[in-house]
């Protein structure tokens, strides 16, 4: 692992750090779209190594908070259904739905089993012939090819009990509504670094186009996003807004053709239920007609229709999830916050997710105790 | 076809009764144990220190262990961290319907091994059957009875501003090891549990030392989690530096990829002593000379600031807070 040190070297740290404050002159608000750069920014308490003319805001790049409350309330309807055994990443387990979680349902005898990749579920598919083995597709572009991918294998190997309850979204239609929005201005974007792997530079040019807003796609060690800022306070500075890459190890322009084409032949671009945002069009996915024998919002039609009849979403009393990934709220801004509101009994997603923003903020510093203690 | 446990093994009839004798106590044979009396009956005298615990791992063979080792290993190492001398435990297994006799014998094999690595003796036992479902495989259930000697006080309320905290090696092997095997990841270098039973690590460093405070091993919850106990309890702060944590660059590797903070991931054969700084050297040397001490590093202090609560120094010169393990350890998905 010699180019982690690499990336986590502190004498780099310092000279990016360095050249951070001496170059940033006026105070300047930056968004990290990506759950994992808060998480990184908080663990590694870059915060306090950059001045304090430079805002970091965490944004919308968290996939299990955005993940709208019907949208869980769906995979647990499905869950509770005897004849599926319902897959999902792990951190979907603890988030609270209207009514229940899957954590929850599984106590009460649903079939929930954590998977590490898509492939697990097909494997749990093809050794459970008599079940229906539905994967509770959420995530961006990140996970939407390994997912594209697992239709294909199903479809190709003939398994036909897996099914994806698909509710995948796009960055850069997201970015725009925010944008848009102008709830929040902002003057640069760290981009999502796992995410332009995928997908490339090129769609976010729009962002300096239209709405003057710097961009630079950062990786996730401490000196890759050290290095972005840094590239973002000198585009700022300079009055140039453009669109940079600062990890070049794992991004090129154009994407990844190979990913792109397997999720243009599987899915359609489609409206998505954003929690925060509410329905903003075309930001998100569903599985393409032709696959639909794998799509279980067109298999279990029936049972979800007759589970969640008469059931209206409830949205979590008091829960500010909506705006902390609007960037509106910050997370020690929520009155829940550390109150009642802890990883241990979270209110809403962004304390239960590793990646969410309050989840961040309540393990790294910021929470009651430690502020106290001053 | 190989031999599998029945209902009948745990019935307390004839198939009990030879799977006692011949599988379990050729393994596992004393004096007190080959009696079969309803009690293990023994001298004792001065303060006794009395733990237990039960194993449910899976998969129940890993990289470096099986539940077995892990057995003896945990409750050895609770008793040692009371600044004990473990002397005694039982074994209670609970086996379900269908489990291999072959795999049965192997992981007594290890029971063994382990009990005589750490120099104590079996002396209580009892084995059931459950039906198919009503367990995963097997389950262990060990308790262990030690000797704590005159005058030696080990406690998490007994840490002291100015203290010295020790670490006893690499972190997260346990955890890494676990979850590999479990997932069927497969990384270039594999990495092994460090299930090992420290009851001769601990007693070289109370022989080295009458000021040493706390001694815990970071299992579940990993060091951060322990750590914070220990403050709690002691109520004073601890700062810890990143730099001189002790990781494995193959746990930090599959660490970054599955997203885990090494701080969280549990251990089986680690410890950390809260020490009096002016004997803290003199501890470290003693523990670098046990075959688990080796990577033994001074990785932090107890402070007067911040009661309660973990700071930790990072590699980048900031800081931030080292907050319990709430939940389970999952993976990231994005």
């Amino acid at each position: 692992m010699k180019f982690l040190d690499e990336y986590q070297s502190s004498r780099l740290a310092a000279k990016l750090a360095h050249r951070i404050s001496v170059s940033s002159k006026k105070p300047i608000r930056l968004m990290e779209f990506c759950g994992g750069h808060t998480h990184a920014i908080l663990r590694h308490g870059i915060r306090q190594l950059v001045p304090r003319t430079v805002e970091l805001l965490p944004g919308p790049g968290c996939p299990v908070c955005v993940t709208a409350t019907s949208d869980l309330d769906r995979a647990i309807a499905l869950a509770r259904s005897p004849e599926v055994i319902l897959t999902t990443f792990g951190d979907m387990m603890r988030v609270p739905g209207s009514y229940s979680s899957l954590q929850r349902a599984k106590a009460e005898g649903a079939d929930v089993r954590v998977v590490y990749s898509t492939m697990d579920a097909i494997e749990m598919a093809r050794v459970n012939p008599g079940k229906s083995v539905v994967f509770s597709g959420i995530g961006f572009e990140t996970t939407a090819p390994t997912i594209a991918a697992s239709i294909v294998k199903a479809q190709r190997e003939g398994i036909s009990n897996f099914h994806v309850l698909c509710s995948l979204k796009l960055t850069p239609p997201v970015m725009k509504a925010l944008l848009d929005l102008g709830e929040v201005k902002l003057d640069g974007i760290i981009c999502p670094g796992h995410v332009s792997v995928i997908i490339g530079s090129r769609p976010y040019e729009f962002i300096p186009l239209d709405h003057g807003v710097a961009c630079v796609v950062s990786g996730f060690e401490p000196v890759d996003i050290l290095l972005a800022i840094s590239r973002l306070v000198a585009q700022i500075e300079s009055g140039q807004p453009k669109v940079e890459i600062a990890y070049g190890r794992g991004v090129k322009p154009q994407g990844n053709s190979e990913a792109l084409q397997l999720m243009e032949e599987v899915f359609r671009i489609d409206s998505a239920d954003w929690r925060g945002m509410g329905v903003v069009p075309g930001s998100g996915l569903s599985i393409d007609p032709k696959y639909e024998r794998f799509d279980a919002d067109v298999v279990f039609a029936d049972t979800l229709e007759l589970a969640l009849r008469n059931t209206p979403v409830i949205e979590p009393p008091g829960c500010r999830c909506g705006e902390v990934l609007r960037g509106v709220t910050t997370p020690p801004d929520c009155p829940l916050f550390g109150k009642g509101c802890t990883p241990e009994k979270p209110v809403g997603p962004c304390m239960v997710s590793s990646e969410g923003a309050c989840a961040a903020h309540y393990q790294y510093g910021g929470h009651p105790s430690l502020l106290r203690a001053g | 076809m190989d031999d599998v446990i029945l209902l009948a093994h745990g019935s307390g009839g004839r198939l009990s009764h030879d799977l006692v004798q011949k599988k379990l106590l050729p393994s596992l044979s004393n004096i007190m144990l080959s009696k079969l009396d309803d009690s293990a009956v023994f001298d004792a005298s001065g303060r006794l220190a009395f733990t237990t615990d039960s194993y449910v791992v899976n998969p129940i063979f890993f990289p470096g262990g099986d539940i077995g080792r892990l057995a003896v290993c945990g409750t050895v190492n609770d008793l040692s961290m009371s600044g004990a001398r473990p002397l005694y435990l039982s074994l209670s297994l609970i086996i379900e319907e269908g489990f291999s006799v072959s795999e049965l014998e192997r992981i007594v094999g290890s029971v063994k091994a382990a009990a005589e690595e750490a120099e104590v003796e079996i002396i209580a036992g009892d084995t059931k059957v459950v039906h198919h479902g009503q367990a995963d495989r097997l389950f262990v259930n060990t308790s262990g009875i030690g000797i704590v000697a005159p005058g030696t006080d080990i406690s998490g309320a007994n840490a002291r501003v100015g203290d010295k905290v020790i670490l006893s090696g690499t972190i997260g092997d346990h955890g890494i090891a676990i979850v590999s095997q479990r997932e069927g990841l497969k990384f270039s270098v594999a990495v092994e549990s460090d299930c090992a039973p420290l009851s001769k690590l601990v007693a070289g460093m109370l022989e080295a030392s009458h000021n040493i405070r706390c001694l815990r091993d970071p299992t579940r919850g990993g060091l951060a989690t322990t750590l914070n106990e220990l403050a709690g309890q002691s109520d004073v702060g601890i700062v810890i530096e990143e730099e001189r944590i002790p990781v494995q660059s193959s746990v930090r590797a599959a660490c970054e990829m599955l997203g885990f903070d090494p701080l969280y991931v549990a251990n089986e054969g680690k410890l950390v002593a809260i020490v009096d700084a002016d004997d803290a050297e003199k501890v470290l040397a003693e523990m670098r000379r046990n075959v688990y001490g080796g990577d033994a590093a001074i990785i932090g202090e107890v402070t007067e600031s911040h009661r309660g609560t973990v700071l930790m120094r990072t590699k980048l010169g900031s800081s931030r807070l080292v907050d319990m393990l709430s939940g389970e350890l999952l993976p990231r998905i994005c």
